[in-house]
């Protein structure tokens, strides 16, 4: 029997950037094939040109064992391809039904169409055990269930082989668990999943074959039973790589910030973050854990003065913060840092050289300057040497803060920061868009500063992060801070629970 | 990911524009032989207008004054972010300052009372400028709504002020009563004779220094100062700003106001430097060209000059090509300038394409 897919030595550049390299990539049929690679490593671009999002400068496609050309997705959907994109692409005042038929609506009337599509909605709950409201409006559902619709769509399309694109990125652990289970039941019934992701643990979880890329060629395929997360790493990156970094038990000091009845209410006047109270100590790493978009951003941001919060009130070293110093500038002042979460909307400018973005935030602090005017020449000198510190490669101050990776980025942001003495630091999704290399070089230096003293507040909606290098956990869910464990004595169902709203009392 | 438009900084300020200008030249020059003139004599008489004697150059160079000073309020304001439309409105309520300090201070000598005129010049356009600012950013009213109904407002006020209360009672002419005369900016011609240099006469006068010198500014104020760091952080990536303690409604303010008072300076050089006195329309819609100005220079003071210089000869030189070739209307002079709007600003990222993909060719084929 010929594969599903069979990739030929395919060739794409950008410009000069030359995103795939003779790629060869053969999946078997009935399989979930997962890809890994760090970020830019050409796997986003391979799946888009196999989805027909771009056209290959060489090479062939060819599907269960015919050449095809595909030169856009609706010749990937006439091959049986699906595509789930990590950001759905659902319409979400429309329904369930809505969204699966559209662009499928068959003729002018749609009550025909309509009509077929409850049957095969049906069929497809009973063959794959994928229920679901029909009549439901896709705005008001989970993310798991959008993302359910999105598969659906994809079969109702007649998908054989579907493409998941970081499925897992916004799912809660009972979501992810719901979504493997799906998998595999559609891996019964005899379709083909590929499956991309930086998460090695899902890999191993549940891939039958991994393929690893590495700048952009095809470094290895291996049967998942007969490998490991650490040799997978390694081939991904190139060299061997720590995936947890030690750390030694500590005993936090004085409490640092001291966060009281917090609540936050949006531009749109939703509720954010209801009644957060919490503490975080010298020489200690809070996490913060939950499902993106569940109160974490809005939370750092009130701390931080971004955002003025509703309710509630601060203290940073016991004395309490007035609400007319409470703003990013004095907060600074006063040692409490921030590494924000979305480095390209805030932690820097993507249109200014770097070492412009290397003093975002600072730009008035006297030394950087002459009186009105920056000091340009030292601004370069200071970065370039925090480059070397940093290991940010490549070491080019005046190049454009966008043309670095995202870690080289991220590394820029946090030298910005650490380097300035913090008392306390804020972090959000420190690794977020970060290489694996980078992770362990990023976690090592902010559990640097946990040992020399500095409080740190982490969110990250990746719970590895979290749990490897926090002392202490608190849940977040719809707002609410809904637990606190002890790193230790916790694990990932425990905090799982507790991320879905599941609270100790309600239990 | 889409292909990378970076092009190297002589292919971004220079090369794309030349292309511009070059693309925008042939095509007017088709609009010419469509109505059945020589568009080579007509090129020939547009530079020999503007640039073949002296007297047509020191006219040139007095519209290029103009339309830098334009050019900069508009590129200030576009680094915030905003799309000030109001340099028109904002240069008649400068001119209008002008008048109330030289005919109020008359007994002022010329080295207080110049200064003091364009002080007043600035300060008025940069309170015009100020109000749509502080709406947009208190209010959220969109600048180019508010700028553009504030250029009807400038436009009313003067005419009201220059009929009923400015006007000289015996005048039938809506103006004001002449400027002191110490006020006057030296004429360029007059400055030479001084050094025993002959010049022609034309309408240049000192303001064209005063013009290169804001220029020079405005380049420190945007790339190198503090508060100019801020109003590109705040015009580039306004969240950024928000979280870096940068308050966009502040900077939106000032932006606006250093924006004003830039433009006040098209009154400093109409009025203290050639009229000498407060007329209706002395700002000839050149407000609207100092959009063209920024977009074609890209914002960057010294790409501005250069736009300057090209509309200043398309001014100048078209008024000559006017005149020598009547076929060629004022109008027609206008339809080039506008191609050469169209070419420069809207089609900007159809050569920049073609020069990206061309260099990268080149790069990959050195490889």
């Amino acid at each position: 029997m010929s594969p599903a897919i069979q990739l030929i030595a395919i060739n794409k550049s950008f410009g000069a950037v030359h995103a795939n390299k003779d790629v060869n990539l053969s999946v078997e049929r009935g399989t979930i094939h997962g890809i890994v690679g760090e970020n830019g490593a050409g796997k986003s671009t391979l799946m888009s040109i196999l989805y027909g999002f771009y056209e290959a400068d060489s090479g062939e496609i060819r599907v269960n064992g015919k050449p095809i050309a595909i030169r856009s997705p609706n010749d990937a959907i006439q091959a049986g391809i699906g595509m789930v994109h990590q950001h759905f692409m659902l319409v979400e005042t429309l329904t369930v039904v809505e969204n699966v038929m559209l662009g499928a609506e068959g003729g002018a009337m749609l009550r025909v169409g309509e009509a077929k599509v409850r049957a095969e909605l049906a069929r497809l709950a009973r063959d794959y055990g994928l229920e679901i409201d029909v009549d439901a409006v896709v705005g008001d559902l989970s993310v798991g269930l959008q993302q359910r619709v999105e598969i659906l769509k994809a079969l109702y399309r007649g998908a054989d082989i579907l493409i998941l694109d970081e499925p897992t990125a916004v799912l809660t652990p009972p979501e992810a668990d719901a979504l493997f289970g799906l998998l595999r039941s559609l891996k019964e019934q005899g379709k083909t999943v590929i499956l991309i992701t930086h998460k090695l643990r899902e890999i191993m979880a549940i891939t039958d074959r991994v393929s690893v890329m590495r700048r952009g060629e095809m470094v290895a395929t291996l049967e998942t039973a007969s490998t490991s997360p650490p040799e997978l790493a390694e081939l991904m990156v190139g060299r061997r790589v720590l995936l947890r970094v030690e750390k030694a038990e500590k005993v936090p000091g004085a409490p640092l910030l001291e966060v009281d009845n917090l609540s936050v209410v949006d531009a749109r006047g939703v509720l954010r973050v209801a009644n957060a109270s919490f503490t975080v100590r010298a020489g200690e790493i809070v996490g913060i854990a939950g499902v993106a978009g569940n109160g974490q951003s809005e939370l750092l941001e009130a701390i931080a003065g971004m955002r003025p919060p509703m309710l509630g009130s601060i203290r940073l070293e016991g004395s309490p913060v007035h609400s007319s110093e409470h703003n990013p500038h004095r907060m600074r002042e006063l040692g409490l840092l921030h590494v924000p979460e979305d480095r390209l909307r805030m932690g820097l400018v993507p249109a200014f050289p770097a070492f412009e973005s290397a003093i975002l935030g600072f730009s008035d602090e006297p030394h950087l300057g002459r009186g009105p005017i920056l000091d340009h020449e030292r601004l370069i000198a200071d970065l370039a040497r925090k480059m070397e510190q940093y290991d940010v490669r490549p070491p080019a101050p005046r190049l454009k803060s966008s043309k670095f990776s995202g870690g080289n980025q991220q590394k820029i942001v946090l030298a910005r920061e650490i380097e300035r003495n913090p008392k306390v630091l804020l972090v959000g999704q420190p690794t977020r868009g970060v290489d694996i290399g980078a992770i362990e070089f990023i976690h090592r230096r902010l559990i640097a500063l946990r040992d020399a003293g500095v409080g740190i507040l982490l969110v990250s909606v990746e719970l590895d992060e979290i749990m490897n290098l926090s002392d202490r956990i608190l849940t977040m869910c719809g707002g609410k801070i809904t637990g606190e464990r002890k790193a230790s004595e916790t694990n990932e169902q425990d905090l799982g629970l507790l991320m879905a709203g599941i609270t100790d009392e309600a239990a | 990911m889409s292909a990378p438009l970076d092009l190297p900084k002589w292919a971004d300020t220079v090369l794309v524009p030349a292309i511009s200008v070059v693309a925008a030249f042939l095509v007017a020059g088709l609009v010419v032989v469509a109505i059945g003139e020589n568009p080579l004599t007509a090129t020939r008489w547009l530079l020999q207008g503007s640039l073949g004697t002296g007297e047509g150059l020191g006219f040139t160079l007095f519209y290029m004054t103009d339309f830098i000073f334009v050019g900069l309020a508009v590129a200030v304001a576009y680094h915030a972010g905003l799309f000030n439309i109001g340099g028109e409105g904002q240069a008649t309520l400068a001119g209008l300052g002008i008048a109330l300090v030289l005919n109020n201070l008359t007994f002022l000598p010329g080295f207080l009372l110049i200064p003091l005129g364009i002080l007043g010049a600035a300060a008025f356009g940069a309170a015009w400028a100020a109000i749509p600012g502080y709406l947009q950013a208190k209010r959220g009213s969109h600048i180019v709504i508010t700028t553009i109904m504030f250029n009807w407002l400038a436009s009313v006020l003067i005419v009201y002020l220059l009929v009923n209360v400015l006007r000289e009672p015996q005048s039938m002419n809506p103006e004001t009563r002449a400027f002191p005369e110490q006020s006057y900016i030296p004429f360029m011609h007059e400055v030479f004779a001084a050094f025993g240099i002959e010049v022609p006469a034309s309408q240049l006068n000192l303001t064209l220094v005063l013009a290169l010198a804001a220029a020079y500014c405005v380049w420190l104020l945007i790339y190198r100062s503090r508060l100019g760091y801020a109003i590109r952080v705040v015009g580039s990536n306004p969240t950024a700003a928000v979280y870096a303690g940068i308050s966009p409604a502040r900077i939106t303010v000032i932006a606006m106001v250093l924006s004003g008072a830039l433009a006040g300076g098209l009154a400093v050089n109409e009025l203290m430097g050639y009229q000498h006195r407060l007329l209706l329309e002395f700002t000839s819609g050149y407000g609207f060209v100092g959009i063209a100005v920024a977009l074609m220079g890209r914002a960057h003071p010294v790409g501005i000059i250069l736009a300057s210089l090209l509309f200043g000869i398309l001014y100048q030189g078209g008024a000559e090509l006017a005149f020598e070739q009547p076929a060629i209307t004022r109008d027609m002079v206008v339809v080039i300038g506008g191609i050469i709007i169209l070419f420069a600003g809207a089609l900007d990222g159809l050569f920049r394409r073609a020069v990206a993909h061309v260099l990268t060719r080149q790069k990959l084929a050195r490889v």
